[in-house]
């Protein structure tokens, strides 16, 4: 019997491949995990500018009249609090309250709206959308658009030599249609990093675009920076990924997410939400010994084991063992838990999720 | 006379001087391994069979064990990776050297040194894997 396997690669591939990138599969995108080494990237970003490929993610228009009713529904986040050309983060949840993904909604104007999604999540959020889209237009976008994402201290310095829009006027979260080498872009002030960044979208044939940046970042030391420090930089930054810290399991009340759910609105999933009881509760941790916990170590409290790792990796920029994990509602921070790592128990001590 | 370099296939190499085997990993090992960020040595004086784990190294993505391919007993360690694990890196086949151990049983010994592979079979070997 013939098994074909199918492996999507972004249009920067080629780029990729020719920085002398490692490439690994990512939820069926074969990306680069690395280029010049984690923790060079990682730091390179929190000094600096890194550039990133995320094109793998999803990107979805959702248009039409019933377009703004349709997110309000879908999303526990309330949309009525931004305005036209902004974006918010939000977690779209089932009936149950579990989490079908976490997006970004980048409002454009009442009946147009773009998500950004993510990659393991494509299809099924698609499918999602489209059963709950109220007759709004849902169109996948994603092999149209590609995203890169410029994030650093120095990722403003960086991009106003080569946009006439005054960037001090772009906020956090503010978005903007302009042009950048004659190609037009949708650039937003966001990230995933912890750092100040934008993400910019333009057409998948302009890949040129990324040779360009590089060449203009020479003076801020830009490198292109590959999934692994994303993760290293999200995770030093309290930032969820999902797959491992959220899932159609977890609820958005059980980990840091209370401020992305509106009860005084209408969604899928409120009725679960605001009768069941929280138990649990997504915190940070730090191994105190020199130990890396890594996702799916046991955790244990008091000697029984009680949840575990969801997260977990050094952080470059604290030169320490951190992560996060599940731990019962009311124990506190500070306090000492244990992590069996390999068999060994190693101590850590419970903190917040932000731990810059 | 140049001392000759072993290798395992679990990517461990070994240097037999003045009696004692100093053992480190590949290049190619730490290359896969990427950022190596720290690093779990046995005792001194703790004693190890054929291909058991004996030390454990945490890379930022990824935990491996580190395979006693001499048996015998640690005498001595590359205690500065306890602070700078990033010599495993830089200089796999020098600073980087992992532990010295003194091989226990002669008899078993030479089986486990004429299975190394040498420095060409080694790069034969690590060719098909890549």
């Amino acid at each position: 019997m013939y098994y074909l396997r199918l492996v999507l690669r972004t249009p920067f591939y080629a780029i990729h491949k020719s920085l002398g990138a490692t490439m690994l599969d990512f939820h069926g995108w074969e990306m680069p995990i690395k280029y010049s080494g984690i923790v060079d990237e990682h730091i390179n970003v929190r000094k600096n500018v890194g550039l990133f490929d995320v094109s793998h993610m999803g990107r979805f228009e959702i248009k039409g009249p019933q377009a703004y009713n349709c997110l309000q529904n879908l999303v526990t986040n309330d949309l009525s609090k931004i305005k036209d050309r902004k974006a918010m983060y939000s977690p779209m949840c089932y009936e149950n309250g579990g989490i079908v993904d976490d997006i970004i909604i980048y409002r454009i104007d009442m009946e147009n709206f773009l998500l950004v999604v993510n990659a393991s999540n494509r299809q099924k959020d698609l499918k999602w959308i489209v059963e709950h889209s109220q007759s709004a237009d849902v169109e996948d976008v994603s092999d149209r658009l590609v995203l890169l994402a410029l994030q650093g201290p120095l990722a403003q310095y960086t991009l106003q030599k080569i946009i006439d829009l005054d960037l001090d006027q772009l906020r956090r979260f503010d978005l903007i249609t302009t042009n950048i080498f004659g190609t037009e872009c949708m650039i937003s002030r966001t990230g995933y990093t912890g750092e100040d960044g934008f993400e910019i979208f333009f057409d998948s044939s302009q890949v040129e675009i990324w040779n360009k940046l590089i060449q203009q970042g020479y003076q801020s030391n830009i490198k292109p920076v590959g999934l692994g420090a994303r993760d290293t930089l999200r995770l030093e930054a309290g930032l969820m990924l999902y797959g491992n810290d959220i899932d159609k399991n977890t609820t958005p009340l059980e980990v840091p997410l209370k401020w992305t759910v509106h009860f005084e609105k209408d969604f899928i999933g409120k009725n679960t939400l605001m009768t069941e009881q929280v138990t649990r509760k997504l915190v940070g941790f730090e191994v105190l010994e020199k130990r890396i916990a890594r996702q799916g170590n046991e955790v244990l409290i008091n000697g029984s084991r009680s949840g575990f790792v969801t997260s977990g990796s050094f952080s470059p920029t604290l030169k320490k063992s951190i992560g996060f994990c599940f731990i019962p509602l009311q124990f506190p921070t500070e306090e000492l838990i244990e992590i069996d790592i390999g068999g060994k128990l190693y101590r850590a001590k419970v903190t917040s999720t932000r731990f810059l | 006379m140049e001392e000759e370099i072993g290798f395992t296939k679990e990517h461990e190499w070994v240097i037999i001087k003045e009696g004692l085997a100093l053992v480190g990993i590949s290049d190619f090992a730490q290359n896969q391994l990427g950022d190596i960020v720290s690093i779990e040595l046995p005792k001194i004086g703790s004693k190890f069979k054929y291909m058991e784990a004996m030390a454990i190294i945490d890379s930022i993505k990824a935990s491996s064990d580190i395979y006693c391919p001499i048996s015998g007993e640690i005498v001595e360690l590359n205690e500065d990776l306890l602070e700078h694990p990033e010599q495993i890196n830089q200089s796999p086949y020098d600073l980087g050297w992992i532990v010295k151990i003194k091989p226990l049983n002669f008899k078993e010994n030479i089986k486990e040194f004429t299975d190394l592979m040498s420095k060409e079979q080694y790069d034969k070997y690590v060719g098909e894997i890549e």
